[in-house]
């Protein structure tokens, strides 16, 4: 059977498409819609999450991942710049911070700062309560991590563009906050969203430490409906909002990667 | 930025007994050259004979390894030089333009002007205009580098150096990037500097530039002046052996 060489890529991508379809059909028919809607979507569970479930849970998860992006964005980006530098304990530190933070997880990080603190400290504590603690916490984790990105970062910038700066007369530090830093972050756009939407996520373990219902995420607020209704429609309607923070994110993100694109 | 006081009757470029090591490697050996103030002169020699190196010395974006560097009488390689003030007044033009590619190309010129220079920024985009308007690219003030051409590219550095104001400039291969047919448009600019009196040291392989441009020709290798003087002389009667086999292979 003579059969071209597109004719047989048809054929086969044609056979791929009906496989697809037959499990999606299969598994469609095998499921029990009925239950799986009084599980998951419960018409009588949803209405009564609202509003609190935009007004407290959601509102918090952003306010949590914003503080920590920014806290641990700033404090990596000062992370990074000790680790490039020539003077060597400030890049011993780094180095001991980054390693460490990196590598425990990020749950033993926030018990580890919502039950030593106060022991550490007593009588004090972090400004600005709940999300203070989150913050510093969070922070801590995304700064070890985004460190070592934006440091690539840096380090992907070609070395012609400090000469070209530094030949006009800016200082060291005028070169790397006028000409570097900015071209480094375009580099490094792609994957500091992902840690941003990886802290979102992470953003979930302050359910460890103990909260208030005016202090609940999305996690918290599922796992606390879980209990109330004995029913999955709380932690699935958080899910949906996790997805309703990070989709808009990437997309935003793609618009500006496409914009960088343009100018480079 | 402190002053730095200028010798108005130094020679602009003045390098005595330079050496510099890249690690056990012996780049360049007690280099001695100057450059007088409103000449051009051209470096020539194979890859390797130092001859970058050389004018990366000039305004210490490489650190000689011993030896001494005047601009106009002031010692570059005083450890307690303000080096961003000397470098603001050397121009330095490169083999792969550097431009800030997230800039569009009026910041490019204004950036440094502004930054350092202080500058308002009303004048330093009128200076940027004016030298744009020089090298023939006044209407692509607001496009990004990254959509020019490898030879407007070098143009709008070259702008962006004069942008500065600079007592002289380095040209460090500033065609060698380029496509032939990009080239005469480059020198054509270089040659426009020259006429006007500034000082230029430039590294080239544009052996005709040399000739027609130039003040003063320097033929190096590895590592060492080995012949120098009028460019016509050098290329056309050449008395070292090395520089005549240099020139029988690039004529």
């Amino acid at each position: 059977m003579a059969m071209s060489p597109r004719k047989r890529a048809q054929v086969s991508r044609g056979i791929q498409y009906a496989v697809l379809g037959v499990v999606v059909v299969a598994i469609a028919l095998a499921a029990d819609w009925g239950t799986l809607q009084q599980t998951f979507l419960n018409g009588e569970i949803l209405p009564e999450l609202f509003p609190d479930l935009f007004t407290v849970a959601l509102k918090n998860t952003i306010y949590y991942t914003a503080g920590a992006f920014v806290f641990g964005l700033v404090l990596g980006l000062v992370l990074a710049l000790m680790r490039l530098s020539s003077v060597g304990p400030y890049r011993w530190i780094a180095t001991t911070f980054i390693e460490f933070f990196r590598g425990v997880p990020a749950l033993i990080v926030f018990i580890g700062f919502y039950y030593g603190l106060p022991v550490a400290f007593p009588g004090r504590a972090l400004p600005g309560g709940t999300f203070g603690t989150v913050t510093v916490a969070l922070g801590l984790v995304g700064a070890a991590y985004m460190a070592e990105t934006i440091r690539a970062g840096i380090q992907a910038v070609p070395k012609g563009q400090v000469e070209a700066a530094r030949s006009l007369g800016m200082s060291s530090t005028r070169a790397m906050v006028t000409i570097v830093i900015p071209q480094a972050f375009r580099i490094i756009l792609p994957p500091l969203t992902n840690e941003l939407i990886l802290l979102t996520k992470d953003s979930s373990l302050v359910y460890l430490i103990g909260l208030s219902f005016s202090d609940y995420e999305l996690t918290k607020f599922g796992r606390e409906g879980l209990n109330q209704y004995t029913n999955l429609t709380p932690l699935f309607a958080a899910a949906l909002c996790y997805l309703l923070i990070t989709v808009p994110l990437s997309v935003v993100v793609r618009r500006m990667e496409a914009r960088a694109d343009r100018a480079r | 930025m402190s002053q730095i006081t200028v010798d108005e009757n130094a020679p602009a470029i003045d390098v005595q007994q330079l050496h510099k090591y890249f690690g056990d490697n012996q780049v360049l050996t007690g280099i001695d050259f100057h450059v007088d103030r409103g000449t051009v002169v051209c470096v020539i020699g194979p890859s390797g004979s130092g001859k970058s190196t050389l004018l990366r010395c000039i305004n210490r974006l490489e650190e000689p390894t011993s030896g001494k560097v005047f601009v106009e009488g002031v010692e570059v390689t005083d450890p307690d030089i303000d080096l961003d003030a000397l470098r603001a007044r050397i121009g330095m033009v490169f083999q792969q333009f550097n431009l800030f590619p997230h800039l569009s190309v009026l910041d490019n010129l204004t950036v440094a002007q502004t930054k350092v220079k202080k500058r308002k920024k009303d004048e330093a985009v009128e200076v940027a205009r004016r030298n744009l308007e020089k090298v023939g690219l006044a209407e692509r003030e607001d496009s990004y580098p990254a959509h020019l051409s490898g030879g407007q590219q070098q143009r709008i550095a070259i702008a962006r150096a004069l942008s500065m104001d600079p007592d002289l400039m380095l040209f460090d291969e500033p065609t060698s990037a380029l496509d032939p047919e990009l080239v005469g448009d480059v020198l054509g600019v270089m040659k426009d500097l020259a006429s006007e009196g500034m000082t230029m040291m430039v590294v080239t392989h544009e052996m005709g530039f040399a000739r027609e441009v130039g003040h003063k020709l320097v033929f190096m290798d590895g590592g060492v002046i080995v012949e120098e003087g009028d460019p016509r002389t050098v290329l056309g009667d050449p008395q070292e052996e090395r520089t005549q086999s240099f020139l029988s292979k690039v004529l």
